[in-house]
């Protein structure tokens, strides 16, 4: 059964017309041809198809595309200002946090997400007291970061390019 | 998978309606457990009715002392809401202990209370399972048990409730706020979940149509001392091999109340209601601790593979009251 919806994909409105078991994921790839969020397990289990659905980080595999008619979507692409990279992706770049690169996209979007939960003082479940400030510790980097699986094992140098951003904005 | 119409609803009782008034309609939620199923053929509506826009999404103080949850609050929000890490830390710790970060953001708080067990013959529609097809019998009994129940199993179903959030809410005595087409009705989240029995494929005690509004917690002071601990095969973004969920109120050395849960053990989240009598009135010493886990454990029944859910209960849940009892003596 089709329907026709809106989303707005890295600051343009696309309208698309799916069938309502299309998933979030593939009407990004498939129908308007965002390539950065990638298909790896389509489970929810990896982290490949991370964006920042309505400014939060989500997988697009677990979601219908008609249940987000209207959303506003940020892809790994749309965090780059055309040529100009966005901070994260260039401490990825700078630190070697990737071997195949196939999980990059969203571990990128995980981590731009996962700071803005940090900033707003979001605990994790390795944070000690609760009620007390975030630090971004490696052990809190880590415990932000496993929804994200790298099977290269880029783990050592994606940890250490999320530092170095986290550090810059000052909750590292 | 199959096609499905789906409809966004713009009020409760509409969407109550719609899938009360269609058998083959289901609602919709974060959809992260009900998306991966029907693409696995686990689940086939042929309607989904999108609640996620319903006005259930706040977190609120009861005049009472207590708080409603509304059913729409994703994992994330309740885990990071100000009154649920001050007043009831065991529910913040559960929420942030499972799944991953990107899941919690689209996962709800209704939608975690019925997710569905993971036990590996139920996701795989090429085995049989009672649960997933009423009859078929249990393929876990005689295979693979290293996940499943060591309490109130039946020989029909030896699945376990995947839910870490479920846990401290049980040991919260939480209250499930329902809404069907007569109207609302509350659920006490400890009678909300099923032993298997005979008709393992009922997890629940809800009527098809009947929508999940909000949970509501009661006050309970001792619980700002709590924690839940879960033991899994990684550090993190696993499901709980068991877990415990516990809140101690000890004065001078004795235990005057105690409220413990278990996750991992059961076909629900399992109040561990045997501990706790063993607890009120006890010191509280590692030993006490030892025999109110001991009194818990009397009734566990082991399969081939999950023996050793035992002792780590055991282990687990002295562990868990012994750092709580230490916070109590400064």
């Amino acid at each position: 059964m089709d329907a026709r919806i809106t989303l707005h994909v890295d600051g343009v409105a696309r309208s698309l017309t799916v069938d309502t078991r299309t998933s979030l994921l593939d009407a990004l790839r498939d129908h308007l041809g965002a390539m950065s969020p990638k298909k790896g397990c389509d489970h929810g289990q990896c982290g490949a198809c991370t964006v920042l659905l309505d400014g939060r980080r989500a997988t697009t595999c677990l979601a219908f595309a008609v249940a987000h008619d209207g959303a506003t979507i940020i892809t790994a692409q749309g965090l780059a200002n055309g040529d100009g990279l966005h901070e994260m992706q260039r401490a990825f770049l700078d630190h070697d946090g990737f071997q195949c690169g196939y999980c990059t996209p969203g571990q990128i979007c995980s981590a731009v997400g996962m700071l803005e939960e940090a900033e707003a003082g979001h605990p994790s479940h390795v944070t000690q007291d609760l009620t007390g400030p975030v630090v971004l510790t490696d052990d809190e980097i880590r415990e932000r970061m496993s929804g994200n699986l790298c099977r290269c094992g880029a783990y050592v140098n994606i940890v250490a390019a999320i530092r170095e951003v986290a550090r810059k904005e000052g909750s590292a | 998978m199959n096609p499905f119409a789906y409809e966004r609803a713009s009020n409760a009782a509409g969407a109550v309606a719609a899938v009360a008034g269609h058998p083959g309609a289901a609602f919709l939620g974060g959809g992260t457990n009900l998306v991966d199923h029907m693409r696995l053929g686990v689940a086939s509506p042929d309607l989904l009715v999108d609640i996620t826009k319903l006005p259930f999404d706040r977190v609120e103080e009861l005049p009472s002392g207590g708080v409603r949850i509304g059913a729409g609050v994703r994992n994330s929000d309740l885990a990071a809401d100000q009154l649920i890490r001050s007043r009831y830390p065991m529910l913040s710790q559960a929420l942030l202990s499972g799944a991953s970060g990107q899941l919690r953001n689209l996962a709800t708080t209704g939608g975690n209370l019925l997710q569905r067990t993971r036990c590996v013959y139920f996701q795989d529609v090429t085995t049989p399972c009672n649960k997933r097809e009423p009859g078929t019998g249990c393929s876990a009994i005689g295979g693979y048990t290293r996940y499943h129940a060591i309490l109130g199993a039946s020989e029909h179903c030896v699945a376990v409730h995947p839910s870490d959030m479920a846990v401290a809410m049980v040991a919260l005595d939480a209250t499930v706020v329902v809404l069907g087409r007569l109207g609302e009705r509350r659920v006490k989240l400890v009678e909300f979940h099923r032993l298997p029995g005979d008709d393992p494929w009922q997890d629940t005690v809800l009527g098809h149509g009947e929508l999940i509004v909000a949970v509501e917690l009661p006050a309970l002071p001792f619980a700002t001392r709590s924690a839940y601990r879960k033991v899994r095969d990684r550090a993190s973004f696993a499901f709980a091999l068991v877990s415990v969920a516990a809140a101690l109120d000890v004065e001078g050395g004795t235990v005057r109340d105690a409220r413990v849960a278990l996750g991992g053990v059961a076909h629900k989240p399992w109040r561990a209601t045997q501990a706790e009598a063993a607890l009120r009135g006890a010191p509280a010493t590692a030993e006490s601790f030892r025999r109110a886990a001991d009194a818990e454990l009397a009734a566990a029944r082991p399969l081939d593979g999950n023996a050793y859910k035992i002792p780590m209960v055991r282990n687990t849940m002295v562990a868990v009251l012994r750092d709580l009892s230490a916070e109590a003596t400064p």
